[in-house]
Formats: C-alpha cells, structure tokens, sequence
C-alpha cells in the first residue's frame, strides 16, 4: 500500500507494509538518521518524534497511522522552542555519548509548546519516557530551564 | 558539520598546504609488569594538523562515547599550539597502532579511565611541536629573530607583522622538527583547567552527529542474528521457509553464533528473524538459574578455596570488641549503551572498509578481518562516535567483530552490509558485570580500629589480564579483588580470600571494574562497624585512613553537604569514598523512603582529586552522569537467569534505567592539584551505591546486603 505523509514540511509517500514502523521509514526511505533506535518497544524515547505537533514514539508508529498527517523529526525541528533548546544544550553542553538526545530535544520541545514555564514537576512528566544512560538529566532539566526562560524574555 | 568529525581517511594526513606533525615520542608503559606494552606505543604519531583556512585538526586515538576524551586530548594539543578553540575540529584516528597506540595496552584501546592519562603528555607535545614549527616559519618569513615571534588564538605576530596560523602552515611545514619541544608551566595555561565549549555538542543537539547505526551507503543491506535465548547455546538446527517468505528477506544462513537474516531494511530484517525456527543445542550453555548460581557462589565466598592475603584471623568478639557479619549478593549487570553494537561493512575484493565504534579499533578490525577472510592490513577503519559503551565495546575476545566478519563473509557479495544487535540481543547476549558474592566478618574496637576483616569473595573470571598469586600456589583474577587492599583505610588481620565461579555466562569489565562491587561492600562494611559503636561515618573514615588526598576528598564531601547538620524530617545523609583508575572519589547522599518504599535520593555532593583537572566541567558532567549511572543500576537493575538458563531480562521494561524523575541534584567540586591528571570515566560509579546505603542505614536501621535495592529491600525483582 501507499502512505502519503507531511515529512518536516514536505509530501512523501511510502510504499511498502501497512505495519512498517514510522522509525524505519524515517531512517531508511527518507534516510532521516538523526532519530534513533534505542528498544523498539516505546520503553526509552530515543525514536521521538512529533505527529502533529505531539510527541511520539515512532518505533511503535505503524505507518498506516501517519497518513494524511505532518510528522517532524529532529532534521525538521524549527519552532522557536526547538530552536531555543538546541542551543540550551550546546551552552550547558548537554551531550555525552548524544545518541538519545534527539529524543530527548523532541520531547523537550513538545513539552514547551505546551508549557511556557515548565515546573519540576512538569519535566519529569514529560521527560520521564526518555532514557539517558549517560544520566544526562540534571543538565537536561536545566537545560529545558534555560530555553523557557530565554523564550519567555524574548515573547 | 563540514569540519567536524566522522569520517577516518588514512590518507589525509599527507595534506597540500597543510602542516602535519609526526612525531617519535616514546611514552613509558607506566604499569609496571604489562609485558603487551613492551615494545609497542613507541611509534611515531601523528596528532595535529593546521590547514591554510587556519583551523587546527587535532586527531583522536580514544574512541569518543560520551566521556569526554576527544575534547579533553584536544584541550591539550590546543593549549600547547596557542590555538583559537573556535577553530578546533576532531577527527577519529585510523586503525593504525604504530601511531595510535594506547601506551599502557599496547593497542588501540579506550578503557580503564586511561585516555588522558596516557596521552596528556603525548598530546601536549604535539600542540607545542606545531606551535615551535609555525613560530620558526614565522621568523623566517619576516626575517626576525625567534623570540620576537608571539603566538596566541591562532595568531602569529611580530613588530609590524601579523599572519594566522593558515597563512604559516604551509612554510611551517618545511621547518625541521624540534626534538625536544618547551612545554608550558600550568600559570599560563589559557585553556587547561578551564571551562570551554565541548566540541561535540552542536553536532549531537541537531541529529547530524554520525553514529554507526547512521551509516548510509548505496545498495546497503540490513543483518540481523538469531542468537541463543541462554549463555552459551549453539544453533542446532534452524527451519528458514517462513523466514525467507517474508518480503525483503534476501538470504538467510548460519553464522557459528547464530543464524543470519539480511534483507532489504531492517523492518523486514526484524520480521524474517521473528519467522525463523531455531532449535538450539544446550550441551554448553548455562541452564543453571541464578538461584543455583548465587548459591554456589555464597558457598565459595564463605569458604573461599584460593587465599590471597592473611595478616592474621579475626578477635574473637567481646566487650571491647565488636564483631559485625555481611553477606552479599550483588548481581549480573548489563551495559546496555543507548547504541547497540552494530557495524557496517563493504567487501571490496581483498579489502574491506568498516565503519565502526568499537574501544578496541584494531583488534576488532583484525578480528572482522579474519572472519571474513580479509588480510589483517587490508581493513579501513572509518571510526564513528558510539552511543554509549560503558565497556561493553571492549571484549576481550572481540566476539561481536568476529561474528561481525562471518556475518559478511556469509553474505557474500559486495553491497555493504549493516549488522545490528537488536536491543533484545544486547540485553540477553550480553557480556555481564560478573554476579558475585562477598561474606566478611569485621571486628572494631572502642576506639574506632579495625582490628580483624575477613573477606571472602567469590565470582567469575574476566579472564587473566590482572592475575594475581594466591597464599597456595594458584593465580586469581586482580579484577574481582580489585579495592579489597588499596583504599588506604588501616584494618588489622586484614584476611581475604576468593573462589571462582565457573559458567558460560559471559562477564566483562562494566563501568569501574571490580569496584562496582568491592566499593559496595568495603564502604557498607565500615558503616555498620561504625553504627555498632555509634562512630560518625566520617570521622571514622578519616580516622582509619592514611592516604591524605582520601582524606581531602572525604573532608570536601562533608563539609559540601555540611556534614553534621540536623538533616531535614525523614532524611538521611550517607557517605562513601572509593578511589578507583588512581582517581579519589567521595560522595554524600540525602535519602528519603520514596513513595514506593525504596531510597529517594534527593542530592548527591561529590568531591573528585583527579590531579590536574583538564576540563573541569566534562569532570562536572562525568561525576553528574557516572553518579546517575550508578544509581540507577543499584535502586533497579539485574539480569538474572530463569529456568533452563534463559536470560529473563529482554529490554528497557525488565531491566530498568535511572529516568529524570529519580535523577538527584548533584553538586560537584574538584580538588585543585597540579599532579598527573587520572581518569573521570569509571571512578564516580563506585561511592555511589554506598552512599545511598550508608544513608538508608542510617535512616531505617537495615542494612542492604543485596542489590538492586529494589530487591534488597522491597524483596522483589526489580
């Protein structure tokens, strides 16, 4: 079957399986690799990506889902919030081994569309499906921190 | 992301106008007895490069997994060079050990914390080389002397004269090689022990870092392995009709370790796999479970078999004595880095080009090689960074690159083939921290001496890389006692003894070795000593030890946590100090009884004596993650063998990982120190676990003698 799909802006269709999972098609048909695959299962965010503007786990997406609707990956995130993160994350130098954070971006950003100003609470809650082994957290949450507090100076 | 890093061409350090520093530097194996580093690492390197666009290319010989390395070698080349950081790139080293080598390995090899450690000096006088060229160039070009030449951010400068260092790379390149290269006095370094931008975080913010799991090429295919459900099975015979039914399954073939499956994209390759029928040969495996496993071992460490210390037997208790028995059983651990192991490979004939993230860049690439049938000195490295390791990129045996190399050689054709280990494969395919078992009996008296610990403790082998002798004629694996001596406390009648545990359950090396256990119960052990005497934790600590920089990291770890103070309703401060990788390590954890009866750690103040500290905040960001790491595995982690030896944990749902939610604040202070830096990667890990149970000691009263504390405490599996 074919989907046709909204990838970062842009119209693609994919021809292949019904249950592919939006992951591979992102990463092989589109050859988008910044979105990762950590479990496969939705167990640690690594392959989030947006659907409409909301936060998704695409290893567990099957591609019949996406037709018709506008996915946004790591290589397609440019809203203010996106943009902000980003380079919270270069200033605090966020990274270790990088594999898991453009997941972690993904969610990131979602949560501060939502959010202006995020509480503890709030990170924790939106951030919480998102594994870091490096243990990046305590720099992610500052991080987050730091990108709502320069989108709320600017807004 | 033109400059940056990635890709690994042997070729480019011959470079037009550009000013390449090869250097014979020998660098003493510093371990005294490691006959591997006699004779090798004494090779010429090759480390920096100045183009004519005046950026400086300084060549990584680590493998680059989060830890920090390559930005850290790089500050010492740049340092040295003058350089402008903004105009610093990496690039990842060949597989070449006649310039690349790990001095102390006498290989490429990223491990034991050892990066900047044995490479400090190297790297250093490979910036000060290029500098003194570009300097001499310089002069020459202006016709001034030497001493009127100033180099700083990437400027040459004279009276009257000004070029960058692009402008000078290529004259620089023709001036002789200074043998002996002036190094800086650390009052002026500008870039050494200060904060700077890591060099990889832009490229890892927006998704164009280039991991393996990213390489692309044209006609690639995707390979996938059944492997055997328990350690040590073996195909025995394999049914593949429903396999190669499935659409983009191009061949399906049997690999030794398992049965291949390739296909066109991994979503097929995912469905073939789940299609085929494996039946698996178990005459070798481990079919035990680790019921049986801990019972066996918690024999051995009650009566260990091999004696290796004995300073005397342990005072029978008494008024004035105070006698206090641990047992332990600390689990099998996976490492289970963000990024399975994967690689790519291209056959080309009698060549073959591999990219790659692996700690052990040549040895991994002979062992692809000869499993492919491909001379060893015709395989191209194109090392790429790694999403984590935490030593699982570096068996010993090199068992991933030599199924690697059958999973190539059974393909058989010239497309480039990717092979990935699912994350069910790295969970139950693992090479494990070994389980272990420790049983010690320590003695106090009324004034706070340790005066009897007998120490028995029984795990397996990671193999004779570190052999010790034994009190009756044997050899012992140094890994699994490794912090049972060398914590600097005094204990008297200090007796240890081990026993090893045999399976086919694969172990290695996990994030700081022997002391991911031996930490636990050392600092535990003190705790309740002191507890049953009613001793400060950290006044005992200081009263035991003798090594001053244990005594300044303890001091510092208190007085950050301010040690003494009422803690708050329901809190407890713990603290532990476990030196590891020649690195000193103290930390104090606040603990509360969360919600689901396990320890909350609030905060965590680490303080780290490291020597000279390269780049203070990728320390910061290394005790923040190794504290973090750590605490996850020890509140829910363990891989544990059910019936019939099948690995019961599959993926992130069983085998649990810290989440922001659990993750503590952590404040970090370094110990100024102009002594040799030592390593960062491994030695936050080990006084974590213990602070927490120190903590919860502390605050409950009970003693957690088994981990994960989910287990330890709640009494169920995590």
């Amino acid at each position: 079957m074919s989907v046709e799909f909204e990838l970062n802006g842009k119209p693609i269709a994919y021809d292949g399986p019904a249950d592919t999972p939006l992951l591979w098609v992102v990463r092989e048909s589109a050859g988008l690799t910044g979105t990762k695959y950590g479990c496969g299962v939705a167990q640690c965010g690594a392959c989030t990506v947006h659907l409409d503007g909301s936060p998704r786990r695409s290893c567990v997406t099957p591609i019949s889902m996406v037709a018709r609707r506008a996915v946004t990956t790591i290589e397609g995130a440019s809203s203010k919030a996106a943009k902000a993160l980003q380079e919270a994350w270069v200033e605090l130098d966020v990274p270790q081994c990088g594999f898991c954070q453009s997941g972690q971006l993904m969610s990131a950003a979602a949560l501060l569309e939502w959010v202006e100003n995020p509480s503890d609470d709030d990170i924790d809650g939106a951030m919480a499906g998102n594994i870091c082994r490096c243990a990046t957290y305590q720099r992610i949450r500052k991080a987050i921190k730091l990108a709502a507090s320069r989108m709320g100076a600017k807004a | 992301m033109a400059s940056l890093p990635v890709a690994t061409r042997r070729g480019v350090l011959a470079g037009g106008g550009a000013l390449v520093i090869a250097l014979a530097m020998p660098l003493r194996a510093r371990a005294a007895g490691t006959a591997a580093g006699a004779g090798a690492g004494f090779a010429p390197n090759a480390f920096v490069r100045v183009t004519p666009d005046n950026l400086v290319t300084v060549v990584i010989k680590s493998i680059e997994f989060g830890q920090g390395a390559a930005t850290g070698l790089a500050t010492l080349a740049a340092e040295e060079l003058d350089a402008d950081w903004s105009k610093v790139r990496l690039e990842f080293a060949p597989n070449d050990d006649s310039r690349y080598a790990n001095p102390l390995m006498g290989t490429m090899l990223t491990g034991g914390s050892s990066s900047i450690a044995t490479a400090h000096t190297q790297m250093r006088k490979a910036g000060a080389t290029a500098r003194a060229m570009l300097v001499a160039a310089a002069a020459k070009a202006w016709g001034v002397p030497v001493s009127q030449v100033v180099a700083a951010d990437s400027m040459l400068s004279a009276p009257g004269r000004k070029a960058t260092y692009g402008d000078m790379a290529a004259m620089a390149a023709a001036m002789p090689v200074p043998a002996d290269p002036v190094l800086k006095s650390p009052a002026s370094f500008k870039l050494i022990g200060k904060t700077l931008p890591k060099l990889d975080s832009a490229v890892k913010s927006d998704g164009t870092a280039t991991f393996t799991q990213d390489v692309t090429l044209p006609g690639m295919i995707t390979a996938l392995v059944a492997h055997a459900p328990m350690p040590g099975g073996k195909v025995a015979n394999f049914d593949a009709a429903a396999a190669k039914a499935v659409p983009g399954v191009l061949k399906v073939a049997s690999v030794e370790s398992g049965v291949a499956v390739y296909a066109r994209t991994m979503a097929a390759a995912l469905k073939g796999r789940a299609a085929l029928k494996v039946d698996w040969d178990t005459s070798k495996a481990e079919t035990r479970s680790s019921a049986q496993l801990e019972a066996i071992a918690m024999g051995l460490a009650a009566r260990p078999p091999l004696p290796v210390m004995d300073n005397g037997p342990l005072p029978a208790a008494s008024d004035a004595v105070k006698i206090v028995e641990g047992t332990y059983t600390l689990p099998y651990l996976a490492h289970a880095p963000m990024e399975t192991l994967d690689a790519v490979m291209q056959m080309k004939g009698d060549r073959m080009d591999v990219w790659l993230g692996s700690q052990m860049q040549v040895k991994e690439c002979e062992a692809i090689a000869a499993a492919a049938g491909i001379a060893k000195d015709r395989i191209t490295l194109h090392q790429q960074y790694a999403g984590g390791s935490f030593g699982r990129r570096a068996t010993f045996d090199v068992a991933f690159g030599l199924e690697a190399g059958r999973v190539a050689k059974a393909w058989g054709g010239s497309e480039p083939v990717k092979f990935v280990w699912t994350r069910e494969d790295d969970m139950t395919g693992e090479y494990y921290r070994p389980m272990t078992a420790h049983r010690v009996r320590a003695a106090i008296d009324a004034k706070g001496q340790v005066v009897g610990w007998d120490h028995g403790v029984a795990g397996q082998s990671l193999g004779n890389f570190a052999a010790i002798n034994t009190l009756n004629g044997q050899k012992v694996d140094g890994m699994l006692l490794e912090g049972l001596r060398e914590q600097g406390y005094v204990l008297a009648n200090h007796r240890i003894g081990a026993g090893m545990l045999e399976s086919p359950m694969k172990v290695l090396w996990w994030r700081s070795v022997g002391h991911s256990h031996t930490g636990y119960v050392m600092e535990t052990m003190l705790d309740r000593l002191f507890a049953a005497l009613g001793i400060d934790p950290v006044a005992g600590r200081l009263a035991l030890q003798e090594d001053e920089r244990a005594r300044g990291v303890i001091r510092e770890a208190a007085r950050m946590a301010g040690w003494g103070r009422k803690p708050d309703k329901g809190r407890a401060l713990g603290i532990a100090y476990v030196k590891s990788f020649a690195s000193y390590v103290a930390e104090v954890a606040e603990v509360s009884r969360g919600a689901d009866g396990l320890p909350r750690v609030h905060k965590v103040w680490a303080a780290v004596d490291l020597g000279l500290a390269v780049n203070p905040d990728v320390i910061a960001a290394q005790m923040e993650g190794g504290i973090g790491f750590a605490l996850g595995h020890v509140l829910h982690s363990e891989i544990t063998l059910g019936e019939g030896g099948v690995i019961e944990q599959r993926n992130f749902d069983d085998y649990k990982s810290l989440r922001i939610n659990e993750m503590p604040e952590v404040e970090v202070s370094i110990i100024p120190s102009d002594k040799d830096p030592t390593g960062i990667g491994e030695p936050p890990v080990p006084p974590l676990g213990p602070a927490v149970a120190n903590a919860w000691l502390a605050l409950t009263g009970q003693a957690v003698e088994r981990l994960p504390f989910a287990r330890g405490i709640a009494g169920k599996s995590a």
